[in-house]
């Protein structure tokens, strides 16, 4: 490689070396102390008492109680907002209405409302000091610091996840092929099934697996409106913060390190995910070249 | 299979994109729909198809009424501009999709597919996927995929649009022949005269949502019903001029002008094969000077300069020039054969025609 003058690096970045060295320092050292640390720290406290101590403090009642109700939390939760996100998705990409606007900010909302205000709004809604506490309580119906509510709380949390990935696939794909679909006699359910679904495929499996990893994480809305009755409104966060307050850390911590395996997994998937959105996306947009891939 | 529009207009909301457009498509016919973009053609495609619901009258095919029929039901086979393939589909899945749809049995299917891929030499790609075609294949596969279940009408818009320029020649070629072969009803939309000119048996003019003309090609071209209709399809050149003591008058160039008050304004337009230039200063009426020649393959482009100043444009052959012996620099003389009244005072103009005239600007793109 040839130098000319002033003895400045043949790459296109001009900044000094200790310039770089000292991003690339910082940048380390901040996933170091903020990321692999505390994520190592928790396998290490799970595991501070050996396998067998690890594995014995999940077989506690409460501890498979609160899998039980956040399997069920999640298991409903998942499926509503994947029909929703797509049905949203689906309006707002193609079609102009009147307050579609509006739509769209209101599956941000969300995102920009803390959960625990989230929790706060369904005990004032549903509470039995709330607005339609005395009319449910009325009729035996429990909604708040009961399954319901952990439900509500966590429906409502997960609402952007389907929908913000899909609207802007499907703003990007149009409606042409749907359209062709149409003519050639297909219904609106047979081009949906057999035209939109495949074409967004990967960008639903990606919301989806980000719903799931909030649904199943979710803790500030539903701390609210659970009220933490112990082996019965406690879903798996929930029950990590009570172990943790109970002077338990390796239960605390293996329930706390299996979600963060979770979390991991999604992470892996999402990545897999992005990677086969892009080259979905290239191929479709691609020049034309022979290669055999079936 | 007759297709027919009867007072048909499409608003969007304030907005009329087509404006009481009337007319009809024979059976068997490849008709082209005509017009510079914006100019609702798209629109009529779409309504024919049942894309669109038109805002106001009927949409007749065999001579019953459309309107309320689903596009689902109309039996249609529409291309799109971009194609629109089904890009998660394997080719022969593409052109088998609406057979599945109508629930042919296998057999039928995978024979009709062959069949399709045969006619449209598309062999040995059935397993391809779409992103592995060029773009000319691409759009065999959407018309193939377009008369797969035997639609009695066949709507295409724009199909030779996003193709180049050789392509495109060998696609025109091979949509008539495939007319002819299929005998469907086709309508066609596009913005290139000449693409209209060449394929079609019939075509439809519009401008700004309405219908301007009807015709066949040479109809049209030889007697285009309006100013719109005669710069639109041909090359023109235009002149304002004035009437003075019964003729109409712009620097040296005059017409005839009988019965036209004194002082009004008249439109002139001419083709410039319609020029006829002599190398004899003294031949023709008008003198000139031969200002720059084009070469545009056959033809020759010249431009010819009054000594006011007036810019006048002709086409010859190329032998002719040759004859001529004409040269760039020469004092020539011309006469216009033919030309007709555009316009006279008063009668209203559309804007984008006017907008083209630019004092001394007689022609544009001859």
């Amino acid at each position: 490689m040839s130098r000319a003058g002033g003895g400045k690096s043949g790459r296109g970045s001009e900044d000094p070396w200790w310039v770089r060295l000292l991003l690339v320092g910082v940048c380390v050292a901040f996933a170091g102390v903020f990321l692999v640390l505390p994520l190592a720290n928790v396998f290490a406290q799970a595991l501070a008492k050996g396998w067998q101590a690890s594995l014995g403090s999940l077989a506690h009642p409460d501890t498979v109680e609160s899998f039980r109700l956040t399997a069920l939390v999640t298991a409903i939760c998942v499926p509503v907002n994947t029909v929703f996100g797509v049905a949203a998705a689906w309006l707002v990409a193609r079609f102009e209405f009147r307050g579609k606007a509006l739509l769209v900010t209101w599956i941000d909302l969300p995102f920009s409302v803390s959960p625990v205000v989230t929790g706060m709004l369904f005990v004032l809604l549903f509470g039995l000091r709330g607005y339609l506490g005395p009319w449910l309580d009325a009729r035996d119906m429990q909604v708040i610091f009961a399954t319901p509510g952990i439900v509500l709380a966590t429906l409502f949390v997960t609402v952007p996840f389907v929908a913000r990935e899909l609207i802007p696939v499907m703003q990007a794909q149009g409606s042409d092929a749907e359209q062709a679909a149409l003519t050639l006699g297909a219904s609106g359910w047979q081009a949906f099934w057999h035209v939109t679904l495949p074409s967004i495929k990967w960008g639903l499996l990606y919301g989806v697996i980000l719903c799931n990893a909030r649904a199943v994480g979710e803790f500030g809305a539903v701390a609210v409106v659970s009220g933490r009755v112990a082996g019965v409104t406690d879903t798996v966060p929930l029950r990590i913060e009570k172990l943790d307050n109970e002077y338990n850390p390796v239960a605390a911590f293996t329930l706390a390190a299996l979600l963060a395996l979770l979390a991991l997994g999604t992470l892996g998937i999402k990545t897999w995910l992005e990677h086969r959105q892009h080259a979905g996306l290239a191929r479709a947009q691609g020049p034309m070249e022979s290669s055999d891939e079936h | 299979m007759s297709i027919e529009l009867r007072d048909v207009s499409k608003r969007f909301g304030p907005v009329a994109a087509v404006d009481r457009v009337s007319f009809k498509v024979d059976d068997g016919e490849l008709v082209a729909l005509l017009g510079p973009s914006g100019g609702g053609k798209t629109t009529v495609l779409r309504m024919i198809a049942g894309l669109e619901d038109p805002t106001a009258g009927d949409i007749l095919v065999r001579g019953e009424r459309v309107n309320d029929v689903p596009v689902q039901r109309r039996n249609i086979g529409f291309v799109f501009q971009g194609y629109a393939l089904f890009k998660t589909m394997s080719v022969a899945d593409n052109i088998a999709f609406g057979l599945k749809i109508k629930k042919w049995p296998a057999g039928d299917r995978a024979a009709r597919v062959e069949e399709l891929l045969r006619l449209f030499g598309l062999e040995g790609l059935g397993r391809r996927f779409p992103h592995q075609l060029s773009g000319g294949q691409r759009q065999r596969v959407a018309i193939a995929r377009a008369l797969a279940p035997r639609p009695s009408v066949l709507l295409l818009d724009e199909p030779f649009g996003a193709v180049d320029a050789k392509i495109r020649q060998e696609l025109r070629d091979w949509l008539v022949r495939m007319h002819d072969e299929l005998s469907v009803t086709t309508v066609f939309v596009t913005h290139d005269q000449e693409e209209a000119m060449e394929v079609a048996s019939r075509i439809v003019i519009f401008s700004r949502g309405r219908l301007e003309q009807v015709g066949r090609p040479r109809v049209v071209y030889e007697e285009p019903a309006n100013e719109f209709v005669a710069r639109f399809i041909g090359v023109l050149n235009v002149l304002e001029l004035r009437v003075e003591g019964g003729v109409a008058r712009l620097d040296e160039l005059t017409f005839p002008a009988h019965g036209v008050p004194e002082g009004q304004g008249l439109r002139i337009g001419f083709r410039p094969y319609a020029v006829q230039v002599s190398r004899n200063p003294r031949e023709h009426r008008y003198r000139a000077t031969l200002r720059h020649v084009y070469f545009l393959g056959v033809l020759m482009r010249l431009e010819l300069e009054t000594p006011s100043g007036l810019v006048v444009r002709s086409r010859i052959t190329k032998d002719e020039f040759t004859r001529l012996g004409l040269a760039e620099g020469d004092v020539v003389s011309f006469q216009v054969r033919e030309y007709r009244v555009l316009a006279r005072d008063g009668e209203p103009l559309g804007p984008e025609v006017s907008a083209m005239h630019h004092a001394g600007t007689l022609g544009e793109g001859i």
